[in-house]
């Protein structure tokens, strides 16, 4: 009854402003700030031939627009750019059409298959093409290479050999200089989740108190010893990296990048650690989709192809600083440190043992007390030294009782689930 | 005759007139959230319950936030109290220049908790001023943490003087104020006796002063029980407070219910203090001024 209101008077509220006839209106949750919505209308789509209206909107409003638009019978929308986890539910209203003769023509892009991969979103079909990512990934001062570990390559580095590299640190200068966000504003969370559990276990949600969770919280707990004890003051990696407190770190792109560009002679970016499952990485991924009934679904497809166009990448990237998905070559003027980062995110993706790990799907209002979970067991085993299996077992029914309430099924690297994602 | 009965009427009226706007407001802004904050902390899945507090006793953080309140709160108040009484002393005996050393004295005052906080973290934090004096006089020989969870002792003294240098002057300004209340013939009279200084502060500055200590402890016990920006600021993740807890269940987890409780749980706690007070510094009416 509510939501019935809401989408009428969503349908009444959508006469933003309408297009002419011959533009394609494109919906994006992405670079909704004014700055960035500017650049894309002035320079992402400069060089696009054909009528585009660029329309930003908040990710909540997408599904309850789509539905406005289906009921009330008017479409208007027919690209749609949104975030892996915001086009996933798109599919279950039936908002969206496949793409699969778009996607063969798409092929000499290089996009990496396991992106378009989760282009299917657990269909047969793919429902929307990678557009533009981000991710997570590590950076270290130059200072700290020569402690490395035998044989150790900083593309492929293991849990094992990062824990090894820190404790010769600690061993000849006597300091800490292993640092994670792990503080109030940190995305500590997102390394649990995204990175150290898939790399470990291959899973997040079934495998959270399994034997090979047990054995990687004793691990970490262990190389903790010499990891920066104002870790847990940390939020944006940046900062310790550039003061001189932290000489390797682990972060989101856009809390390292700061320091890349500022001294991008001092520092190299790599791939996250691997673990005995994998390099778990969690893809920050946006795509564009094409919503069903579109009015211009032609305009649609050829704004796609031009948006996956190397070129336009490029000129993505260097205007709004999310990273092609597609091989393209930085230009020579790029930022140095951009360059450093753009490098790290392409080595991430296409590491032989990549194993992307998505963020958590499906939770709503849910997010932030799985999140929780996750800290409270890093905080109990990690810097309360419990032991790994008792703090397991008392926070594995508080995420079990949050999967419930938010009827959340598993999503990857966990294998799909039938209802709520069950903790085994 | 009948208007003057009107008129009468009127008069009578007008003060609570004129108070009506101030009340209606506090009622609108104040009253009526609150009612609605207990009914949520004390609803779950649409009925009476005791979940929230469930929840909020459960977190992992809940004991070590109650004990850090608290620390800070026993710590604290007293110190701010006992130096804002040896100022206020000090203060009497200046007879120029007072104003300006009242001035100087509440500067913290004027400080946003938040950007108080942060003027403690540059002093503190490894690369901070302390460490760099420390280091020039040869006392350490790098950079050492304070205020890691590897140092808890010393965290919980750099809050404990931080918030001393925040709101000392709160108290100050109230116990002075009270001072100059105080008659001088009570000390003259007291002198005249044969008081010494010290029997003069104990026996007759401190019990008129009484309302006044009441009103400082009152203000600054519910201040602390608050404590928010500064601990955050200096503590972070290491040093859970009661507040820092609501704020985390309201914001990060959205789990507006618990934060609810939080919310109820400190409101208690500063009732609780007050009462306390009102009972224990009461001034019986043969002893007002």
């Amino acid at each position: 009854m509510f939501l019935g209101a809401a989408v009428t008077l969503l349908a009444g509220a959508a006469a933003f402003p309408q297009p002419a006839d011959a533009d394609t209106v494109f919906l994006s949750t992405q670079l909704r700030p004014i700055e960035e919505a500017q650049k894309m209308r002035d320079v992402i789509l400069k060089d696009y031939q054909g009528k585009v209206t660029y329309v930003p909107e908040q990710p909540a409003q997408l599904p309850i627009r789509l539905r406005a638009e289906q009921e009330g019978g008017t479409h208007t929308i027919s690209l749609i750019g949104a975030l892996h986890g915001e086009l996933e539910p798109l599919v279950t209203l039936h908002a969206l059409v496949p793409l699969d003769a778009l996607a063969a023509s798409l092929a000499d892009r290089g996009i990496p298959a396991s992106l378009m991969t989760l282009g299917r979103l657990g269909t047969p079909h793919q429902m929307y093409i990678p557009w533009m990512q981000a991710t997570y990934f590590m950076v270290a001062n130059k200072k700290a290479l020569p402690y490395l570990p035998q044989g150790a390559n900083l593309d492929a580095l293991t849990y094992q050999q990062l824990a090894e590299w820190a404790a010769a640190i600690d061993a000849k200068t006597g300091q800490r200089v292993l640092g994670f966000p792990a503080g109030p504003q940190g995305l500590m969370h997102r390394f649990i989740e995204g990175f150290l559990y898939p790399s470990f276990t291959g899973g997040l949600v079934t495998t959270f108190r399994s034997p090979a969770a047990v054995a990687m919280w004793a691990q970490f707990a262990a190389m903790w010893k010499d990891v920066n004890p104002n870790s847990t003051r940390y939020g944006f990696m940046q900062e310790p990296l550039l003061s001189g407190d932290v000489w390797i770190a682990f972060d989101h792109v856009a809390r390292l990048l700061d320091a890349l560009r500022q001294k991008p002679d001092e520092f190299v970016a790599f791939p996250a650690p691997a673990g005995p499952k994998g390099r778990g990485y969690m893809p920050v991924l946006a795509g564009l989709a094409i919503a069903k009934d579109a009015p211009d679904p032609n305009g649609a497809e050829s704004l796609i192809k031009y948006l996956t166009l190397p070129a336009t990448q490029i000129a993505t990237e260097k205007a709004v600083g999310f990273f092609p998905v597609v091989k393209a070559a930085p230009p020579a003027e790029l930022d140095p440190g951009v360059k450093l980062a753009a490098a790290a995110i392409a080595a991430t993706e296409n590491a032989k043992d990549a194993l992307p790990a998505l963020l958590p799907v499906g939770l709503g209002t849910h997010g932030g007390e799985f999140d929780k979970v996750m800290i409270d067991t890093f905080q109990l085993i990690v810097l309360r030294h419990e032991k790994p299996e008792a703090a397991l077992a008392r926070e594995a029914p508080i995420l079990q009782k949050v999967l419930d309430e938010a009827k959340a099924p598993c999503w990857a690297p966990d294998p799909p689930s039938a209802g709520a994602c069950q903790v085994k | 005759m009948h208007r003057d009965v009107m008129r009468g009427r009127f008069k009578a009226a007008t003060p609570y007139l004129l108070v009506a706007p101030a009340t209606t407001l506090l009622c609108v802004l104040f009253l009526i959230p609150l009612l609605q904050t207990i009914a949520l902390a004390f609803r779950a899945n649409g009925a009476f319950s005791f979940a929230n507090f469930a929840t909020m006793a459960g977190d992992i953080n809940f004991n070590d936030a109650m004990i850090n309140t608290f620390e800070v709160v026993l710590l604290a108040v007293p110190l701010q109290v006992a130096l804002a009484l040896g100022m206020a002393m000090m203060l009497r005996h200046l007879k120029h220049g007072r104003d300006i050393v009242i001035w100087i004295w509440s500067i913290p005052l004027g400080i946003s908790d938040l950007a108080a906080g942060l003027v403690w973290l540059a002093i503190l934090t490894d690369h901070g001023y302390l460490n760099t004096i420390l280091y020039r006089l040869g006392i350490i020989g790098g950079p050492r943490s304070w205020l890691t969870y590897e140092t808890p002792t010393t965290l919980l003294i750099a809050i404990v003087v931080e918030e001393v240098w925040r709101a000392t002057a709160i108290v100050l300004v109230i116990l002075a104020a009270g001072v100059q209340l105080v008659p001088k013939e009570y000390a003259e009279a007291a002198d005249v006796f044969g008081a010494s200084p010290w029997q003069r502060f104990t026996r007759v500055m401190l019990p008129l002063l009484r309302p006044s200590i009441q009103t400082a402890l009152i203000l600054r016990t519910v201040l602390a029980f608050e404590m928010f920006a500064t601990v955050m600021a200096l503590g972070g993740r290491n040093f859970p407070v009661l507040m820092s807890q609501t704020f985390n269940a309201q914001y990060a987890q959205q789990d507006y219910g618990t934060a609810a409780a939080y919310a109820v749980l400190i409101m208690a706690l500063s009732i609780g203090a007050t009462l306390v007070y009102l009972r224990l510094l009461r001034t019986p009416p043969e002893q007002l001024p």
